[in-house]
Parts: structure tokens; sequence; C-alpha cells
């Protein structure tokens, strides 16, 4: 496995793939959602990852401001549910990194579980409400006990699609998909997607 | 595959945009737009208001925007279809109507739009503006009573705009608006019926696949799933079906006055609401709940969906009073009173 370093330009170059990740499985992810959702959920999100691509075009001051940036611009353009949920996501990145010149294995740890606590807080939501959350927790276990960021970073990822195929089994309980009640078996929550993508293009570029 | 939608739009991506732009004409100088913002406000706002801003995700149309005029919204923060605003359009759409006598939101109850909401609503507190927020949650088919709080919001909207746009605009005290909105967010039931799926521009395909002898009961206005899927039947038995769910809710029973809201989900025709109304109707006057006012119109829309929700609010005189207030906009315009 190489090793990227991942510095602030590191962290943007990231930041710019997962983007082009994000806007690369719109399909998939609006295919997603018409079969538990009202099918919104890829065109929001394209629109969210493109702007974050508009604003990664500049140089980034640190790690924490290229999450910040990332993060503002989703919440901005994206609207709905996940604009609040994945511009959460981003922007606890920003907390986690504050003032780090690498992210490292701990750092990202740390950037897992602040995303986890601010999606709680904001959305109320837990484990086991059928939600990107549960992408999010099955990825913030994985990642534990490795100090080498490509580990934890490929950990996250196997970790996150994990908590994609958790989601088949349990039934809605918040958001829109709540209604369908055991309609909504077998199929997967479209964030938890949103969330393996997100974390693959991590693993992807880290790998790279 | 979901069916394709033909629709006579540009680029869908502008559609919203292009919608605003196409009210602000419509309302003869009486609204706005926010710069380079899917936001609409009032033109002439007095100071000392207290303010009301309304929103949600666009594609119901006239609601939220339409709504924005005499005794209605102040201002309205839309997102795109279907999907709540950011919490940087609500910001600015409340700066724009605030006269410095607070805020209150009114919005349907989605996860999306309280999220959004209440980031807004916290950057705002920490400007030191005071906020307040109703949620309407209306739709007895998402949820039991004892749940209320998971319940959608759905046409109850309609009469919760008039009534507390009426308050905001008699009353210069937010504490007093917010009293009032509540009261009657506490009192009003709605369930509604799909006879077809509407779509979503952007991806242009229907948001559920309904075979052409069913009807979908009890479905949320994106077309989340109803309570019962079914063979089409009458009218009087849909409405029977219904009002068997609403009148038990609140209760609605013998003595109560009512406000009678028909929804029309964009593509059912005036002929079938009047239909439907004749027999609630008939339910009502059976059951001895007067009929103070009957509303039967098209404002809480999804795209081309057909099919209808009944909203029914317990009234008591100082509900009647600002549900009778006269209004103005482009969607709602009751000037005259009924």
């Amino acid at each position: 496995m190489g090793a990227r370093v991942l510095d602030a330009a590191g962290a943007t170059e990231m930041l710019r793939a997962v983007s082009r990740a994000v806007i690369a499985n719109t399909d998939r992810l609006t295919d997603a959602d018409l079969a538990i959702g009202d099918g919104d959920h890829g065109i929001g999100m394209r629109r969210g990852f493109e702007a974050a691509l508009t604003a990664l075009e500049a140089p980034q001051p640190g790690i924490d401001g290229a999450f910040r940036a990332t993060g503002m611009a989703i919440m901005a353009t994206t609207g709905g549910a996940a604009g609040a949920v994945f511009g959460t996501v981003f922007t606890a990145g920003a907390k986690a990194f504050a003032g780090e010149p690498q992210i490292s294995a701990e750092s990202f740890r740390r950037f897992l579980a602040e995303a986890q606590a601010s999606v709680a807080r904001r959305g109320g939501v837990g484990e086991g409400q059928k939600t990107m959350f549960d992408a999010l927790a099955y990825a913030a276990r994985a990642a534990e006990g490795t100090d080498d960021l490509t580990a934890a970073v490929h950990a996250a990822a196997a970790g996150a699609l994990a908590g994609v195929e958790a989601t088949k089994d349990m039934i809605a309980t918040t958001g829109k998909a709540r209604s369908l009640g055991e309609r909504s078996l077998g199929h997967p929550d479209p964030g938890a997607i949103s969330v393996s993508v997100i974390l693959g293009a991590m693993q992807e570029f880290v790998s790279a | 595959m979901a069916k394709v939608m033909k629709k006579i739009l540009n680029d869908p991506r502008h559609a919203v945009s292009e919608m605003i732009d196409g009210l602000v004409l419509a309302s003869g100088g009486r609204t706005r737009r926010l710069d380079g913002l899917d936001a609409i406000v009032k033109t002439e706002i007095p100071d000392g208001k207290v303010a009301l801003l309304i929103g949600g995700g666009s594609g119901h149309e006239p609601i939220f925007h339409g709504f924005v005029g005499d005794n209605l919204g102040d201002g309205a923060a839309c997102g795109q279809f279907f999907a709540a605003p950011a919490p940087h359009i609500i910001c600015a759409a409340a700066k724009a109507v605030h006269r410095g006598k607070g805020i209150l939101f009114l919005y349907g109850n989605y996860a999306g739009d309280n999220m959004n909401f209440d980031i807004a609503a916290e950057m705002l507190i920490d400007e030191g503006i005071d906020v307040r927020t109703v949620r309407v949650r209306d739709d007895v088919a998402a949820a039991p009573r004892e749940r209320v709080e998971d319940r959608r919001g759905i046409a109850g909207d309609v009469l919760m705009i008039k009534i507390a746009g009426a308050a905001a605009a008699a009353l210069d005290n937010l504490d007093e608006v917010e009293r009032i909105a509540r009261k009657a967010a506490a009192n009003v039931c709605s369930m509604g019926v799909a006879v077809s799926a509407g779509s979503i521009p952007e991806t242009g395909r229907a948001t559920f696949e309904l075979a052409d002898d069913e009807i979908e009961v009890g479905m949320g206005a994106h077309g989340e799933a109803g309570i019962a899927r079914q063979k089409l039947a009458p009218a009087d038995q849909v409405a029977d079906q219904l009002m068997a769910r609403i009148l038990p809710d609140l209760p609605f029973g013998a003595g109560d006055e009512v406000a009678l809201l028909l929804n029309n989900l964009g593509a059912t025709t005036m002929m079938e609401m009047l239909v439907i109304n004749r027999r609630i109707r008939k339910t009502l006057d059976e059951r001895g709940i007067r009929v103070h006012r009957t509303d039967v119109g098209t404002w809480l829309t999804v795209q081309e969906m057909a099919g209808f929700s009944v909203t029914l609010m317990k009234l008591d005189e100082e509900l009647k009073h600002y549900l009778d207030a006269p209004c103005r906009s482009v969607g709602f315009t009751n000037w005259g009173g009924l």
C-alpha cells in the first residue's frame, strides 16, 4: 500500500476526489432513494459536491479549512436533510483536524467520532434507524486499533460498506422512509450508501 | 424504471429560480426576490411588525413562495424540489423580514426542514434576534396521535399560514403570535389519497409506481408510502375512508365548529374535488359538526400527482377571527372573506 502525505494540499486533493466520486454516483443514489424515499438524494448530493469542487479550486488554509469549505459548500447548496447532515460531517472534520499539519490515523478517527456526535446532535438519530448514521458508526468502529492512516481509512471504508449492508435489515424509523415501515426492509439506506462512497473515495485516494 | 414525466421547463436545475422570478413578476410589485437566493419577501413590511417566515422544499406550489403577501407570510425561504432550504437562505430571508419584533418560523415537520431551520434559528439567536418555531404536524396517517411529533406537515400548512399571518399582522407581540399558531397547530388534522404519482423535475421520474387501477391512501406530500394501497373506489367511499381516520383523531365531534379545506395535489379536477366536498359535508352534518368555512383549491401540490387531501381544523372564536381575516398573495387570495 502506498501512503500519501495528507497535508493541507493533500487533504484538499482528497476532498476533490471525494466530490468527484459522489457526483459520479448520482444515478445510483437516486435509484436507491426512489426505492424507499422520494428520489432526490442523488441530485441533492450532486449539487452539494459540485459546489464543494468549486470551493476547493482555491488552495485551502490548513486541513481544517479544506474540510470547512467542503462542509459549508454542501450545506449551502444541497438543501434538505442531506445538506444539513453531510455538511455537518465535513464541518466536523474541520474541528477534528484543527491545528493538525497532517492527517494521522488518530485524527482521522477523531473526525469519524466528531462526525457521529455532530450528526446525532443535529438529526436526533442513533444507530439502527436506517440512516447514514449507521454507516458512519460502522466505519468509526472499524477504524479503531491501528496507528496507520492507510489501514484506518481502508478499515473505515470497509466498515461503511458493512453498515450499508446492515441497513438493509433495518426498518426505517426516521426520515421520509419511516412511513414505509416493513416495506423499507431489503433496501439499503441511500444516505448510508453516500457515506460508503465518500469513505471509498478516501480509501482509493490514500492508496494511490 | 419509473415513468418519465413530460414538462414544459428550461433546464430543470434552474426551474426553482425561474419560478421565483415569475412569481415576483406576477405579484404586481408586492414581493421581491433576495439577490441570488431562492427567497422571496414582501416589499413593504412596516417597522415593529412581528415577522412570519415560511418555507420548505419547492415543487408544492403555490405553497410556500406563493403565500407571501398581506396577512400571510412576510417571506419564504425556498429549497430545491422537495428538499428543505439551506440555512443561509433561511437566515437571509429572516433578516430581510425582521422588523425588530422577532420572527416566527412556520413550516412542515420534516427532518430536513427541522434541521435547516434549526441551524438558521441558532445562527439568528446568536445575533440577538428572537426566533420561535412552530412546526405543522397535521398528517394523521403518518403516525398515531401519541407520536404526534412524528407527523408530517401537509395541507394544514395552508390554514396555519393564514392564521399565523393574520395574527402576525395584527399583534405586535411574538409571544402572542406563537401562542395562537400553536393553538391552531394543535387543532388541525389532515389526510390524503393519491391516484397517481408526482415527479421530481430534476430527475423527471415518478416518485413511486402505482398501477392504473390502484390508489395510495394516506401517502405523504412527496409520495411517502401511505397506510394502504388498494383498488380505485368511488369518491364517497374514499372520502369516508379519510374521514373515518380524521374524525376520531382529535377527536372532532358534535357541537364542534371547523374549517374544512380540500387540497388538490395537482392533477385532480375541480369536479372531483366538489364531488368529494359534497360527501364530506354530509358526513360532518350527520355528526353535528358545523363547517364555519370551506376552502377548495390547489395549494400544496406534488407536481402532477393526482389526488387530494382533507384538512379539518377545530375552531374557537380567536382562531375564527384570524382565519377569516382577508389575505392576498399570488397563491392564495381571499380579500372578501367567505
